[in-house]
């Protein structure tokens, strides 16, 4: 048994099943193979991500429309103002994110996206990174989506971070030293202590993650994940977060967005 | 070593150490609710009524995936009209912090004796419904619930 | 802010049994957990929740802190007449809450 884990009976197991794993990235598998961390949920936890009035999501998801509303920064703009609707203006939005943004010639994801607008279109200050506003911002845009496929990634110019996303999830890291892939693509559907490992689809983010009691950004899930294998997480807004949101997004293609989903 | 993933029924102390956050939990957890303090927190309800099993329905998740929040539905079998209904419903726990859940008021314009919400459970323990009847009786039903802890939690 | 999600029918034939759901949005903060500087943080729940219907209260509860943060309720009424149902509740810090729905009973 490894020395460094010693006492550790449950991360000395979490080794001895993941050394079997031939991690094979799911990067091509097909649409059928592929099943959203709802499906590993137990009936109870999917009951109340499908009741609108049972999801404690749809709090952020109402504030996040008043937000839209609201007049904002030194311009008095508010969402609105400028895109109308959101019903309209932002259907399909939030399912083809992360996307190109030729001013940082890199991708951005949508958290930072709004907060762009905000400071060049409202002369706001930006809502900091995880905050209530900017989740449910971010929560009240998915929801326009929700239903619809998966779009991310049909951007040329998003390729090589895409690819840069990929290395990051196959690559080894922590004190245990394993990778995404490890988990989620080697030893999706095993059990890791009483949990069943999910493979990783991104489809319901923002999300309602019931050990965080509150909604929470896909960046706060993989510093979880990173917290997991011991590894140090990448501080909040970092680009390795937006390459890893881009490969993931980019193969749940086709899969429906859930925002605002419920996990356990 | 075996090289062989466990089966589904790890123990307590592995399901405890499997993260830094589950730790944390045990460190701060103060004094809590046993089966004793379960026992007093119904007396104060039921004073020396008898509490009689039945009528009651408890309805909970055998497995539950975070005890942050769980699912609790209690229904009373009570026509609910003004001769013969639910006064009060009462849950208790055993091994939380404290033994009591919640306690709920209703009457005849229910039209039902049902009533759901979601609670939390620091471990895996028993809980116990009492509803208490516009004829001073009391009826009760009790679950035995496993709480486990999801993997890779916050530090 | 959105404070709470209401759940009630906006029609509905006289004599009905009807279901009602809220969910508040509150962080049920139980008094048992420590702060990122070790003290405990202090409790703040939503103590007690009332709904009336035209005034006339058809449920209530005590809470305690084994209820999930964002409290979710559903419970029963019968539809009697066309009015107001209100949501009350109130916290440790002694902040109350109101939300009203209205139904229309034929």
């Amino acid at each position: 048994m490894n020395r460094v884990l010693k006492g550790f009976a449950q991360a000395a197991w979490f080794g001895g099943a993941l050394s079997l794993a031939i991690p094979l990235a799911l990067a091509e598998s097909p649409l059928p193979e592929r099943k959203s961390g709802f499906e590993f949920m137990s009936p109870e936890s999917q009951a109340t991500q499908q009741d609108d009035f049972s999801n404690p999501g749809m709090l952020w998801v109402a504030e996040g429309e008043a937000l839209w509303n609201a007049k904002a920064g030194a311009t008095g703009r508010s969402c609105a103002g400028c895109h109308g609707d959101a019903a309209v203006s932002m259907k399909g939005v939030a399912a083809r994110y992360p996307v190109f943004f030729a001013e940082s010639g890199r991708p951005i994801d949508l958290q930072s996206r709004i907060n762009v607008c905000r400071k060049t279109n409202q002369d706001a200050t930006p809502f900091p990174l995880e905050s209530r506003e900017l989740l449910a911002l971010s929560a009240f845009l998915g929801k326009q989506s929700r239903g619809m496929p998966i779009t991310t990634g049909e951007d040329k110019r998003l390729e090589p971070f895409r690819a840069r996303g990929q290395e990051l999830y196959e690559q080894r890291q922590g004190q245990l030293n394993f990778s995404c892939a490890n988990c989620h693509d080697g030893n999706w559907g095993r059990k890791l202590a009483s949990s069943v490992i999910p493979q990783s689809h991104p489809t319901g983010y923002p999300l309602y993650r019931l050990e965080w009691q509150s909604m929470g950004s896909l960046q706060r899930r993989l510093r979880n994940c990173m917290v997991g294998v011991r590894a140090e997480p990448y501080p909040y807004g970092s680009q390795e977060y937006v390459d890893l949101e881009l490969f993931l997004m980019t193969r749940a293609r086709g899969m429906p967005l859930e925002t605002p989903a419920v996990r356990p | 070593m075996s090289r062989k993933p466990r089966p589904v029924g790890t123990s307590r102390r592995e399901i405890l150490a499997a993260g830094a956050g589950a730790l944390a939990l045990i460190v701060a957890r103060p004094a809590r609710a046993t089966p004793e303090s379960m026992a007093d927190a119904i007396k104060a309800f039921v004073g020396e009524a008898e509490v009689r099993e039945g009528r009651v329905t408890l309805e909970l998740p055998a497995l539950v995936e975070n005890g942050n929040s769980v699912p609790l539905t209690v229904k009373v079998d009570s026509p609910m009209t003004a001769q013969d209904h639910v006064k009060r419903i009462a849950v208790f726990n055993e091994r939380n912090p404290q033994p009591n859940v919640a306690l709920f008021y209703l009457n005849p314009r229910a039209g039902r004796a049902l009533v759901s919400t979601r609670i939390r459970l620091g471990d895996s323990q028993n809980i116990v419904a009492i509803a208490q009847l516009s004829d001073g009786t009391f009826w009760s039903d009790k679950a035995e619930l496993i709480v486990t802890l999801p993997a890779c939690v916050e530090s | 802010m959105a404070r709470a999600l209401i759940n009630v029918p906006a029609k509905a034939k006289r004599g009905d049994i009807i279901e009602i759901k809220a969910l508040m949005s509150h962080p049920m903060e139980t008094g048992y957990r420590t702060g990122p500087d070790g003290a405990l943080v202090p409790r703040d729940i939503i103590n007690r929740f009332i709904c009336t219907y035209n005034g006339e209260e058809i449920f209530s509860a005590d809470l305690f802190p084994a209820i999930a943060a964002n409290p979710f309720f559903s419970f029963t009424t019968i539809a009697m007449e066309s009015g107001r149902i209100a949501f009350r509740w109130i916290d440790d810090r002694g902040q109350a809450h109101l939300e009203t729905a209205e139904i229309a009973v034929e």
